[in-house]
């Protein structure tokens, strides 16, 4: 790719030596696994993300089944267990987790600002092989005597102690947690460094796209929460293993203190996992309405104050447990309604009188917007710990989440579908992606609605049979169908990626993007740019095709016109 | 319960309006209307899904979920609305480059104060609530609930009554109708879930700490109990049932049962340690002891 560089360039921030051994070095399967390409390393991160997501799929798929008839014996018990503990462990900690800031933020964040690679590639390639071998080391809970880990993605104490939980499966879900935990915090790391010191002349922080911003805060709720995670993990292994008494009574241990440790993590966790792709969304919904971000510094302003509330909210994960503060966490949640609606409202705000182009990518943003007002609307019930009382634990909680992960499944695929022409040079068949839209769409209000009303008639979560009460039955069913839709969907994206495959060549710049990414090639050289435009607001690739269209204020332009040929070389 | 929040729902409290500004008038005003149109619905507004329940509480949380559900049908119901219209009015026509309009501070003030308000007003309901739910009352009787893997006991202290089951075996537990009733809720082993869907409540039976609740039924009859919070192998079946009972009929079944139930203890303690529970297909006939 280097070779038809003319005049050979220097990337700004650039390790001599890395390039050199890029002409020289390795190729084929060892190229790949030694690389320190952010974009090699982000298309591992997406391929294997997207190989996890089918796994916790197919894991549903089969609880779903359990659930048809009140009595079924599909699975025994201790199946049931290992199931629905690995379906969300797999879907969070192996799946969204690492797909929102380990695939496309690796691939898009550096060509964002304009950087040739990540701070650190070494350690960008350590966060990958330390995700793929903490997701080989859960999984493989599947293959040891007694099975995989069976209490719950949350592993409540004492529950997952070593008298109540023994076995192996605990050990290796515990260890693979810790490894794409560190494989996280090194993202993490890695992330800030580089949107700190790695932003191309021009690239201030108010020009930084809002995708860019998302994930600044995401890092850095990464490096807030992710260490006390990895802390209560070794906590938990040597309650398990080593005899002290962390979290169990009778050694004067404390059980609760598991779940404040967990919830700790747990809740800003919810934002690490959504902020990348409201970030997707936001650039996903400017592009195609072709208006800049509505908002944009209030879209800011929103995501940070999301960021700095969601690690005070924790414990509303715990207010049956009685033994927690219940008006601080309850207003605290509820207030993070507030910069989530600022966010809602600026996307209706940039659709508004714009020219929207309902291509997949945008089909899964709209998608994305409605199952997320259903999933943060019912999310507000939660924080009013009376309501929590009446609903914790129940399917109604199961079913507030899944409309959360879903609308963040539809915001995924809308960036592999906006982002992937950029990354592989191709396009995907739009015909076959909007048949995939409407089964994930309608797949998943069939299969989360249900839940809502279950929950409402008193089903508890973690269930694999219900004999005492038959009438949950066909809305059980009917969310078995759902889920069996969203399944389709699926299958029809793996039939478009076998489809499409080098089919439709994108170009540099398919959807008259906004941002910096879409000025380089599809896909960009091995540092990205032989070129930059320049950077006069957070749109640099729109003001350079567009000179006559650049944002207004109420109606007025803005004050610089950059001319047409307005662009630096990468020197 | 020692952490009681005192807030004054602003509704409710007649005094102090008129050494206020008018501005402030006006946002308690708005802070004012769910808890008003909780206050005046009552009963005719839809149900949401959700049941009144048989204890105060229930019906107090109830009412809750009817404000909310409120306020969400509106919220939802507007945003749904913005965002189909967004959809459906401004598809591509052309390749026209539309205005490049990117800030509108009024606007964006307005979807910012509006939903802080919104939610001071849920809150301030939500307290309402819950200082009524929190509350500690003077109670006659009591209940000590004991959760097990996988099962129930209910002891009467003072009564030499104990109702013990486990999985299948359904244990009741019976308590007077129109009475405050204490229960002290604790752990053997895991942390297993209290949860009466008819009491639309919930509450952790936790190892090392007694959780304290007060229950006042308001309406006789049984009601399903189950184990919320995963515990195990038999989670599913860990169920219960709550048999609300008029005062008279509850006097007579402690004193029927005094000895009865402590002959059943003890063979269910001793079960409890001997057997490996192997689940039968429990049917709703069974199980009653």
């Amino acid at each position: 790719m280097t070779d038809v560089l003319d005049p050979p360039v220097v990337a700004a921030h650039g390790d001599h030596d890395d390039e050199h051994e890029e002409h020289h070095g390795p190729t084929g399967i060892l190229k790949w696994m030694t690389t320190t390409d952010h974009k090699v390393i982000g298309m591992s991160y997406t391929v294997t993300a997207v190989i996890m997501m089918v796994i916790g799929g197919a894991l549903a798929e089969i609880i779903r089944a359990q659930l048809t008839t009140p009595n079924n014996s599909l699975v025994s018990f201790a199946q049931f267990n290992e199931l629905f503990t690995m379906h969300g462990s797999v879907m969070i900690y192996l799946f969204v987790g690492p797909f929102a800031f380990g695939a496309l933020a690796n691939i898009i964040v550096p060509i964002q600002i304009g950087a040739p690679d990540m701070a650190f590639p070494r350690l960008n390639a350590l966060s990958y092989w330390l995700y793929l071998t903490g997701s080989i080391t859960m999984l493989s809970g599947f293959f040891v005597a007694g099975g995989a880990a069976n209490f719950g993605w949350v592993a409540y104490a004492p529950l997952s102690n070593s008298i109540n939980t023994p076995g192996a499966g605990a050990d290796l879900w515990i260890g693979g947690l810790l490894l794409t935990g560190f494989s996280a915090i090194f993202t993490g790391v890695n992330l800030c460094a580089t949107i700190f010191y790695l932003r191309a002349p021009g690239m201030t922080m108010f020009r930084m796209p809002i995708f860019t911003w998302n994930l600044l805060v995401t890092a850095i709720l990464i490096l807030l929460a992710f260490p006390v995670l990895t802390a209560g993990l070794i906590m938990l292994y040597c309650d398990r293993h080593f005899g002290t008494h962390i979290f169990t009574v009778p050694g004067g241990g404390v059980p609760v203190l598991w779940q404040h440790i967990f919830w700790f993590w747990g809740h800003p966790e919810v934002y690490i996992l959504a902020l990348p792709f409201f970030g997707m969304v936001t650039e996903i919904i400017a592009v195609f309405s072709r208006k800049p971000v509505f908002g944009y510094k209030g879209m800011v302003f929103a995501t940070l104050s999301i960021g700095a509330l969601s690690l005070g909210v924790w414990a509303h994960h715990m207010f049956t447990t009685g033994v927690v503060l219940l008006p601080f966490f309850s207003i605290m949640s509820l207030l993070i309604a507030v910069p989530t609606g600022i966010k809602m409202f600026n996307w209706i705000g940039t659709m508004w009188r714009g020219e929207v182009w309902f291509s997949t990518a945008m089909l899964m943003a709209v998608g994305f917007l409605i199952t997320f007002l259903i999933g943060g609307l019912t999310g507000i019930y939660l924080a009013s710990p009376p309501l929590d009382f009446f609903t914790h634990d129940t399917y109604f909680v199961v079913a507030h989440f899944h409309s959360i992960v879903m609308a963040l499944v539809m915001g995924a695929m809308g960036g592999l579908y906006y982002w992937g022409p950029k990354i592989t040079g191709y396009l995907l068949n739009e015909t076959i992606g909007k048949i995939q839209f409407w089964f994930l769409f309608i797949g998943t209000q069939v299969f989360t609605l249900p839940m809502y009303l279950l929950g409402l008639r008193g089903m508890p979560r973690r269930i694999p049979v219900y004999p005492l009460h038959p009438s949950w039955q066909f809305l059980n069913q009917l969310s078995t169908v759902g889920a069996v839709l969203v399944g389709v969907s699926t299958v029809a994206f793996m039939v478009n990626i076998v489809y499409s495959w080098k089919k439709y060549p994108a170009g540099d710049n398919p959807w008259d993007g906004h941002t910096l990414e879409w000025f380089t090639t599809s896909p960009p050289p091995h540092h990205n740019f032989y070129r930059l435009p320049q950077i006069r607001s957070e749109r640099p690739t729109w003001d350079y095709n567009h000179p006559g269209h650049t944002a207004a204020e109420h109606g007025h332009h803005a004050d610089h016109h950059p001319e047409h040929h307005d662009e630096v070389p990468v020197v | 319960m020692s952490k009681v929040f005192h807030v004054e729902p602003p509704a409710l409290s007649p005094q102090g309006v008129s050494d206020r500004s008018r501005r402030w008038r006006r946002v308690r005003r708005i802070v004012a209307l769910p808890v008003a149109a909780l206050a005046l619905a009552g009963c005719t507004v839809p149900t949401f899904g959700a049941a009144p329940g048989a204890t105060t509480s229930s019906r107090s949380t109830y009412h809750l979920w009817q404000g909310f559900s409120i306020g969400a049908v509106i919220v939802g119901g507007l945003t749904l609305v913005l965002i189909l219209w967004a959809v459906f009015a401004y598809r591509r026509k052309s390749d026209r480059i539309p205005k490049q309009s990117q800030y509108h501070i009024p606007l964006e003030m307005t979807y910012t104060i509006i939903p802080i308000l919104i939610v001071l007003g849920l809150f301030a309901a939500t307290m309402v609530v819950e200082n009524k739910e929190v509350a500690n009352p003077k109670t006659t009787v009591t209940i000590n609930v004991n959760a097990f893997q996988w099962g129930w006991k209910f002891t009467y202290p003072g009564q030499n009554v104990v109702v013990v089951g486990q999985t299948t075996q359904d244990p009741i537990m019976v308590m007077p109708v129109d009475t405050n009733v204490h229960i002290n809720l604790t752990s053997s082993d895991v942390i297993h879930g209290f949860y009466v869907h008819a009491f639309n409540f919930s509450r952790y039976a936790l190892p090392g700490v007694l959780n304290q609740f007060t229950l006042r039924a308001v309406n006789t009859g049984t009601y399903d109990g189950q184990c919320t919070q995963l515990c195990g192998l038999y989670h599913s079946l860990m169920v219960f049932r709550v048999k609300v009972v008029s005062q008279s009929q509850y006097t007579a079944w402690l004193t029927g049962n005094a000895n009865v139930s402590a002959a059943l203890a003890a063979q269910a303690a001793t079960k409890q340690q001997t057997s490996s529970i192997v689940p039968t297909k429990p049917a709703k006939s069974e199980g009653n002891n």
